[in-house]
C-alpha cells in the first residue's frame, strides 16, 4: 500500500482502484470519505491505510456511516475549499442522491470527484444490475468513464481539473472489470502537502441555500454550465476518433467495451473507425454527428442498457437519417460485456467469419460462497433453528455476510433487498399479515440505515424480532471499521441505541451461549411489541 | 502430453487463467506472473474478482500478456494455459479453452457442500472434450511433504509451468518477480517452492 506513495517515476502494476487512489494523490486530494462497497471497497481501505501514522498529514480520511453521510461530509469539505474525493458502489449512489442532486445545483467550491463503481453481472452485488449512467442526464452531472487503470488515474486527475474549472462535482464511473483490472501504470509527481489540512467555510447564501426562487435560477445556471462544458469537451482528447480504412461502418464505444472492441478489431483483422468516448455526459454531440455523418452503419458497443445508443439515434436524425444504428440488437442488455460478444457482433455487421467455439461442457459444479468455518453466525443460525420452526417464520435478510443465510443448507431467508430493509419490509409484512417474523441486520448495516426502520416499527407499533448480528466489523467488504467496531473508540453501545429507539424487549448476548439465545428467541417471539436481540461475537478476522 | 512450443512462437499474446477456491493464493500467482511479464517487456492485463466470492466460493483470475493486450478477459476458447488449484474448479477453464490449451491441475478434490464430489476420471474425461493436454500434478501433497504446507501449491504449479516451458517466461525473471511481489515473511517459503518445482 505504501508503494502507492512512491516518488520514483516509472511504471507500476496497479489495480484500477489503486490507480484511482494514486490519481487522487497526484492531484493533491485533501479530504476522502466513503462507505465500503465492492467493487469500490479497496479505495477506502487504501486511504485508511495511508492516513494512519505519519503519512496521514495533509490528507483527511473517514469511513462514514453510510454513503449519504460520506457524500455530505465530502460536500462540507468542498464547500470549505478542500480537494475532495468520495467513493462508493452503485447502490451507495441511490442512498446519497438526496444530497447529490442539490449539490450539482450549488456546485462545488473545492474540486470534487465522486467515484461510483457498477457491477455488471452482479459478481459482488445482490439487489439489481444497476447502471449508474442515467443519473448523469437526470442530475446533470459530468460522468467520465475510464477503460483501464491508466485511464482511472488520468481521468480522476482530469475530473479534479474539470471540477475546479467549472465548479461542479464530477463522477468517475467504473465497473468491476475496470476497478479490478491490473496493468502497468505510469506514475507522475504527487501534489501532496505535509501540513495539516485546514479549509475555510466562507458564508455565501446565494451558493449554498437551495430555497426557491433562487433554486430555479440555480437550475438555469446549471443548464448553462453543462452547455459550456459540452462545448469545452468537444475539443477534449478524452473523446477521440481512431481512424480506420472502412468508410461505411463505424463504431462508438467507451469504458470496458472499448477494450473488447479493440480486441475484436484485431481478432477479425478489421480496420474500422472508432469513436472512443471518455465522457458519457455531457456527450460531444458535434463530434458524434461529424463521426456518423458519412456512415451506412454504426455499431454502438455498450454494456447494459442502450443509453448511448438512444443518444446516437437522436443525433443521427439531425445528420444522417438513413444510418443503421446497431447495438442492443446484437449485444445483450443483461450481464457484463465479454470480448466474444463484440467479436460476434462485429462479424455479423461486416460479414467476417467468427466461429463461436462450441461449448460441449456438461459438468460445471457450482461452489457457492459459504460462511467461514467457525463464523459466529453459525451459532445464531443454530439457536434460531432450535427456538422456532423455520417453516412457520418469515426470515428477513439484507446486505452482509449473513445474506448467505439464503444458501443451502441454512435456507433462512425469505426476502433480500438493500441495507436496513430487513426491518423496514418486516414491519410492513407484520402490519399486513401478523405472521411471525425475524429480521436479521448486521452491525454496520444497522448504523447504515437500520435505525430509522427500527424507530418506525416502534412508532407504528409492529412486533418483529430483530436480531442484530454484531461481529464488530464490516466483514463482507474486507473488515472496515464502523461506529462500534473492535477498534473504534466512540463509546457507543448498540443496546443503548436500541433502547433509545424506544424498544423495551432488548437482550445482548453471546450466541455461543445457545441455551440463553434459544430461550430469548422463544420469549421474544411471543411479545406484542418490537424486540431486539444483539448477538455479540467478533468475526474470526477481527484483531483485538 | 504437454509440449514445449510457446518459447519459439512469436508472442502476440499469452492467455492464462487460474481457477480455484477463495483463499488458495490465486492472487499471488497473478501478481508473480504479471510482474515477470512486465519485467520481460510485455504489455499485460489482468482481471480478478473481490468480495463475497472469496468466502470459500469459486474464484478465477485471468492474466494476459504479449506485445499489446487490450482486454482483461480472455476471449472464449483462447486460453493457452489453465492452472487449476482444484480438480472440479479446473472445469471452469473449459469455456476459455481450445485444443491448444494446457491444463495443469492440482491433484486435489475439495467437496462442494451438499454435492457428490466428482471423481478425477470424470474431470479428466470432461476436460478432454476440449484439449488433450492435461497434466494432473500432486502439487498439494508434494508441497505438504517437502515444505509442510500446501498454501503454495499455486506457486508450485506456476514454477512447474515455467520449468516445463509451457509459459513464455524465463526462470530468472519469475524468480526475480517472486522476490519483488511476495512479502518478506513468506519469501523464503516461496523461493523454496520455486526450487522444488525445478527437480
Amino acid at each position: 500500500m505504501q508503494e502507492l506513495l512512491s516518488k520514483k517515476p516509472g511504471k507500476k502494476i496497479l489495480l484500477g482502484n489503486e490507480a484511482i487512489c494514486r490519481g487522487a494523490l497526484e492531484a493533491g486530494v485533501q479530504f476522502v470519505s466513503t462507505y465500503p462497497g465492492t467493487p469500490a471497497s479497496e479505495i477506502g481501505n487504501i486511504f485508511y491505510g495511508l492516513t494512519r501514522g505519519k503519512n496521514g498529514k495533509g490528507l483527511y480520511f473517514e469511513f462514514s456511516t453510510n454513503e449519504k453521510i460520506a457524500m455530505e461530509a465530502g460536500m462540507g469539505a468542498s464547500f470549505s475549499g478542500l480537494k475532495t474525493l468520495v467513493a462508493m458502489k452503485n447502490f451507495g449512489l441511490n442512498v446519497c442522491i438526496d444530497s447529490l442532486l442539490p449539490f450539482v445545483y450549488t456546485g462545488a467550491k473545492g474540486p470534487f470527484v465522486l467515484i461510483v463503481a457498477d457491477d455488471p453481472s452482479c459478481h459482488s452485488s445482490a439487489q439489481t444490475e444497476e447502471n449508474t449512467r442515467p443519473i448523469a442526464s437526470w442530475a446533470k452531472i459530468p460522468v467520465l468513464e475510464p477503460s483501464d487503470p491508466q485511464e482511472c488515474k488520468d481521468f480522476v486527475k482530469f475530473g479534479f481539473k474539470l471540477s475546479e474549472q467549472f465548479k461542479i462535482p464530477v463522477i468517475v464511473r467504473t465497473s468491476t472489470r475496470v476497478a479490478h483490472q491490473k496493468m502497468p501504470v505510469v506514475l507522475e509527481a504527487m501534489e501532496r502537502s505535509q501540513k495539516k489540512v485546514l479549509g475555510k467555510f466562507i458564508k455565501n447564501p446565494r451558493q449554498f441555500i437551495t430555497l426557491p426562487p433562487r433554486v430555479l435560477e440555480m437550475k438555469n445556471e446549471l443548464l448553462e454550465k453543462i452547455e459550456r462544458i459540452r462545448v469545452f469537451l468537444e475539443k477534449s482528447s478524452l473523446n477521440r476518433i481512431e481512424k480506420g480504412s472502412d468508410s461505411k461502418i463505424g463504431i462508438i464505444t467507451s469504458a470496458i467495451s472499448y477494450l473488447y472492441t479493440k480486441e475484436a478489431l484485431a481478432e477479425l483483422n478489421l480496420s474500422l473507425p472508432v469513436l472512443k468516448l471518455g465522457f458519457f455526459y455531457p456527450l460531444p454531440e458535434e463530434k458524434i454527428k461529424a463521426f456518423i455523418k458519412g456512415f451506412k452503419k454504426v455499431l454502438i458497443v455498450e454494456e447494459l442498457e442502450p443509453f448511448l445508443e438512444r443518444e446516437v439515434e437522436r443525433l443521427a436524425k439531425e445528420v444522417n437519417c438513413d444510418l443503421e444504428i446497431l447495438g442492443k440488437k446484437l449485444i445483450p442488455e443483461t450481464g457484463e460485456m465479454r470480448p466474444e460478444t463484440v467479436f460476434s457482433a462485429l462479424a455479423r455487421i461486416t460479414g467476417r467469419k467468427y466461429k463461436v467455439p462450441k461449448n460441449v461442457q456438461t459438468l460445471n459444479p457450482k461452489r457457492l460462497p459459504q460462511l467461514c468455518a467457525g463464523c459466529p453466525y453459525w451459532s445464531v443460525i443454530a439457536a434460531v433453528k432450535k427456538a422456532v420452526d423455520p417453516e412457520k417464520v418469515i426470515f428477513g435478510g439484507e446486505i452482509g455476510c449473513y445474506m448467505l443465510f439464503g444458501n443451502p443448507p441454512v435456507n433462512m431467508q425469505d426476502y433480500l433487498f438493500c441495507m436496513g430493509s430487513s426491518i423496514g419490509i418486516g414491519h410492513g409484512i407484520k402490519k399486513a399479515t401478523g405472521q411471525k417474523l425475524i429480521a436479521f441486520v448486521g452491525d454496520s448495516s444497522f448504523f447504515h440505515s437500520g435505525i430509522p426502520a427500527l424507530v418506525n416499527a416502534v412508532f407504528n407499533k409492529s412486533n418483529p424480532l430483530v436480531i442484530i448480528l454484531n461481529n464488530e466489523t464490516t466483514a463482507m467488504t474486507g473488515h472496515q471499521p464502523h461506529p462500534v467496531s473492535a477498534n473504534s473508540d466512540t463509546g457507543i453501545k448498540i443496546e443503548n441505541v436500541v433502547r433509545a429507539c424506544g424498544v423495551k424487549n432488548v437482550k445482548t448476548l453471546d450466541p455461543l451461549n445457545q441455551e440463553e439465545m434459544v430461550k430469548t428467541v422463544k420469549d421474544f417471539m411471543a411479545k406484542k411489541d418490537v424486540s431486539v436481540i444483539i448477538a455479540n461475537r467478533p468475526c474470526l478476522f477481527v484483531k483485538k | 502430453m504437454l509440449r514445449n512450443s510457446y518459447m519459439e512462437k512469436d508472442l502476440k499474446q499469452f492467455n492464462m487463467m487460474v481457477t480455484g477456491i477463495g483463499g488458495q493464493g490465486l492472487l499471488t500467482v497473478l501478481e508473480i506472473v504479471s510482474q515477470a511479464a512486465m519485467d520481460q517487456g510485455y504489455d499485460i492485463k489482468t482481471s480478478e474478482l473481490h468480495g463475497l466470492s472469496q468466502r470459500g466460493g469459486s474464484v478465477e483470475v485471468y492474466i494476459r500478456f504479449g506485445k499489446k493486450v487490450f482486454s482483461p478477459l480472455i476471449p472464449q476458447g483462447k486460453a493457452d494455459l489453465i492452472i487449476g488449484l482444484e480438480e472440479q474448479e479446473a472445469l471452469k477453464g473449459m469455456y476459455f479453452s481450445g485444443p491448444q490449451t494446457n491444463f495443469l491441475v492440482n491433484k486435489s478434490i475439495v467437496p462442494i457442500p451438499l454435492k457428490k464430489p466428482l471423481k478425477e476420471e470424470e474431470v479428466i474425461k470432461e476436460l478432454k472434450k476440449v484439449s488433450k493436454k492435461i497434466l494432473i500434478v500432486p502439487a498439494k501433497d508434494i508441497c505438504k511433504e517437502k515444505l509442510g504446507t500446501d498454501v503454495v501449491a499455486g506457486v508450485y504449479l506456476l514454477s512447474l509451468a515455467v520449468f516445463k516451458g509451457i509459459i513464455p517466461l524465463k526462470t530468472e525473471t519469475v524468480l526475480k518477480a517472486i522476490k519483488k511481489v511476495v512479502s518478506k515473511k513468506h519469501l523464503e517459503l516461496n523461493i523454496k517452492t520455486f526450487e522444488l518445482a525445478k527437480r
